[in-house]
């Protein structure tokens, strides 16, 4: 049955291992640095001073039958698809770097362009183990598909850029791979588009052009394409046209929006810009600071806001206070009460 | 702050409000029932000034005792704030008020094409504010996800009584996601008094099976196969021999009184998809010995077959005046091996057992139904419960899938987290609650914070 009884009995020995000598480092340390592949090193705050510490790989459990799988949080988000893809099923973690580690992916909160479908990364975490500032392993949710025994450890866990604790483990559901996944591109309005279809992958647009991920039975595919007045198919190897450029960031937004921002982005030179429809992100990239400055300044002009992921280190990471900042730094500090996970990620106020 | 018809201490309020639909029964110091979201600010208030614990409470139709008042608190009442405040069609999203009923929500969308997904079995009566309390499910949280995935901001009253809004309408807010730690807290990290709600375009195609088997371990097998095919069904939901002829006795819409187990598959989406589904489920079924494969004809006909699903416990009434009712989620592969052990725990016990349950995800719902005037019957019936949760456990299930933990499962938490593990959480509410205010004594089991066991009381010989 499944690969649970396949996998080796020494890789669960090695994690275990591996997971004893990082809580001892993490409790001997002053200041600790999670860190995955390093492929989003400078989101938000500028990175951290400390011990680099690494969370061990490789797959520990999965079933097929279960749809969940159970892995180091230092597993290449690659490896990861491959082990899935062997069974027929997939996590829509879809990184753009797929270097990067299903424990960084976390962290870091990075949600997949599949979105608007399969929903947020925060939708598939079921279980967490992490060290804690004092060295201790600590399990969060479990590992079901469903579960509400218990305070939602994996969703502060998701996005919390390695403040509350190194996530050593996770357990993710997964899902079977649709029969057929086409894109295609179009001239049309992304607003248009997207209300001519009834479950969209994806609806990328980057001013001018509509990219559209239909996923499905061949027939539905066929029959939304026509009713979208799709034409243009774009081959599966096309990359998909994340904007370049060595200042980068993401914009969080109201999806209704979207129109607004566009306007604004249109007015800004040099400023490459792919907005996810109907989910509000909007991933953009520059040549100069201070065109991320002035993207910023847009996001913020609409109700948005904008993250720094990388390059223009003058900027602020998150561009102002957290909002309930004294909450956030309660809870921060309750977990780590001298400050020491990942320090200056997050602009939080001592306790 | 409120008129004397809105703040109650009779005795009949503090009997009604002393319970939920779960079976522990408490005690509430006064009751009140604000109209507003600044009234929900202003009675946490006074309470915070006071020291007075209080506890949320919406329809009541917990299961857990999550609403059940301990430490004689102030029971807050948000049935009257039952307004559907905003409803964006483009941003499918909906800001309502926490008293707002759930199919109340998905009736006040449905001109737009849109629905609520979250749809538990209660839905006609329970409130979204207690959804989002107990993160609620319901068969369609197979596909769809349970209320976490629906709910993408709260506005709240802190249990300081200061207010916050956690997330936001747009996808991502800076820092810790407030919003995902706030659902499914059972009412100790403060009171939603607005809540902003994902909406879900409602599927062009939808079919309706029904599955039935000579034996039960026949219908597991066909859950297993259905998503070994690749299919995960909107809903897929298991009712056993005694609650297929419960229920066909109290609704009559066809149900083989004869069947040891019947499916309630669901499909939708777009046409191309769904109809290749129906005929895979149907191929599943026939391998694994299905004896009937029907297929809901029109709507008429697929909402009598959910007809009899969601009135499983209304059925029950007729049969027993009381019943007992657990939800532990076991791994989908072992259904078979832990509804075993649960007919040999009801017969060890002398209890009558039925089970209604979403076998999609593995959450089972083992029904006891009693009577609780007979001598003694009641603790067989925890007994039972305690052996159920433990063979649930024992195969790397959890406590609970849908109906939370409160005060029915605090006390056994110790099975599924360690010490640590505990503490963790602690950590995680006492940052929202310093004082310990909200919903007291719920959720995390005495002894739960680091220390806490260690500390040596005042005054004590060491």
């Amino acid at each position: 049955m499944g690969l649970t009884s396949g996998i080796a009995h020494d890789v669960a020995l090695e994690h275990a291992r591996a997971v004893d000598e990082l809580a001892a480092t993490v409790a001997a340390a002053d200041a600790v640095a999670p860190c995955g592949a390093g492929t989003h090193w400078e989101v938000g705050g500028p990175p951290p001073a400390g011990v680099r510490v690494h969370a061990p790989s490789g797959v520990l459990a999965y079933d097929p039958h279960e749809l969940t799988v159970t892995l180091g949080a230092g597993t290449p988000a690659a490896d990861l698809a491959r082990v899935l893809a062997a069974a027929g099923q997939e996590c829509p973690l879809d990184p753009r770097d797929s270097r990067a580690t299903v424990g960084g992916i976390v962290a870091a909160g990075l949600s997949g362009h599949r979105r608007l479908r399969y929903g947020p990364l925060r939708d598939h975490v079921l279980e967490v183990h992490f060290v804690t500032a004092d060295g201790r392993v600590v399990k969060g949710g479990g590992k079901t598909v469903k579960n509400v025994s218990g305070y939602d450890l994996p969703r502060l866990l998701v996005g919390s850029l390695g403040t509350i604790g190194v996530l050593t483990e996770m357990t993710l559901r997964c899902r079977p791979v649709a029969p057929i996944a086409s894109w295609f591109v179009t001239d049309r309005p992304p607003d248009a588009v997207r209300a001519a279809l009834f479950r969209p992958s994806a609806v990328l647009w980057d001013g001018t052009t509509t990219t559209v991920l239909l996923e499905g039975h061949p027939d539905d595919v066929d029959t939304e394409r026509a009713a979208a007045r799709l034409d243009g198919r774009r081959p599966a190897s096309a990359a998909l046209p994340w904007p370049a450029g060595p200042h980068r960031g993401r914009v969080s937004v109201r999806p209704g929006s979207l129109p607004e921002l566009a306007t604004r982005f249109g007015r800004i030179e040099g400023l490459r810009w792919l907005a996810e429809v109907g989910v509000g992100t909007v991933h953009v990239g520059c040549d100069e600071p201070a065109t991320l400055g002035a993207a910023r300044a847009a996001a913020d002009d609409v109700g948005g806001w904008l993250l720094r992921e990388a390059g223009a280190p003058e900027l602020d990471g998150f561009g102002g206070p957290l909002p309930n900042a004294a909450l956030m730094a309660r809870i921060r500090y309750a977990f780590d009460p001298t400050g020491k996970l990942s320090p200056g990620r997050l602009p939080l106020p001592p306790p | 702050m409120l008129g004397p018809d809105r703040a109650r201490a009779e005795p009949l309020e503090l009997l009604l409000y002393g319970r939920d639909a779960g079976v522990e029964r408490g005690e509430a110091a006064a009751v009140c029932f604000p109209a507003t979201g600044s009234e929900v600010a202003a009675a946490v208030g006074v309470a915070a000034r006071h020291g007075r614990p209080f506890v949320a409470r919406g329809s009541g139709t917990g299961l857990a005792g999550g609403a059940t008042p301990v430490d004689r608190p102030v029971v807050i009442v948000t049935t009257h704030l039952n307004r559907v405040l905003d409803v964006d069609p483009v941003d499918r999203v909906a800001w309502v008020e926490p008293g707002v009923l759930n199919l109340d929500l998905s009736r006040a969308v449905r001109h737009l094409g849109l629905h609520y997904a979250p749809d538990p079995s209660s839905q006609a009566a329970c409130s979204v504010g207690g959804n989002v309390a107990t993160n609620a499910g319901g068969p369609h949280c197979l596909a769809y996800g349970v209320t976490a995935a629906h709910v993408v901001a709260v506005d709240v009253v802190l249990p300081d009584g200061t207010t916050a809004q956690l997330g936001d309408a747009a996808p991502d807010q800076p820092g810790y996601d407030l919003r995902g730690c706030f659902v499914g807290s059972e009412g100790t990290m403060g009171i939603a008094r607005r809540i902003a709600v994902r909406l879900t375009p409602n599927p062009p195609v939808v079919r309706t099976l029904l599955l039935d088997f000579a034996a039960i371990d026949d219908a597991a097998a066909t859950v297993s196969g259905i998503i070994a095919a690749g299919i995960v069904p909107a809903a897929l939901e298991m009712m056993d021999a005694e609650i297929t002829r419960a229920v066909e006795d109290f609704v009559s819409a066809g149900f083989p009184r004869d069947a040891d187990a019947v499916l309630l598959v669901e499909l939708d989406g777009l046409a191309g998809g769904v109809e290749a589904q129906v005929e895979a489920v149907r191929e599943v079924g026939r391998r694994h010995g299905a004896r009937t494969v029907r297929v809901a004809a029109d709507e008429a006909e697929r909402a009598l077959l959910w007809k009899g699903r969601k009135s499983a416990f209304g059925a029950i009434a007729r049969i027993a005046p009381d019943y007992y009712l657990h939800d532990a989620v076991v791994p989908r592969t072992r259904l078979v091996d832990v509804l075993r052990q649960v007919y040999d725990i009801a017969r060890e016990q002398r209890l009558t057992m039925m089970n209604v349950f979403h076998a999609g995800d593995g959450n089972l719902h083992p029904l006891i139904v009693f009577d609780a005037r007979e001598p003694g019957v009641w603790q067989r019936v925890h007994d039972a419960g305690d052996a159920i949760l433990a063979a649930c456990v024992a195969v790397g299930g959890v406590l609970s899938g849908e109906h939370g933990i409160g005060l029915e499962k605090r006390d056994k938490m110790p099975l599924i987290f360690s010490a640590d593990d505990l503490d963790a959480q602690a950590r995680l509410r006492d940052a929202f609650d310093p004082a310990g205010l909200a919903n007291p004594q719920k959720v995390l089991p005495r002894g739960s914070r680091c220390g806490e066991l260690q500390r040596v009381p005042e005054g004590a010989w060491v």
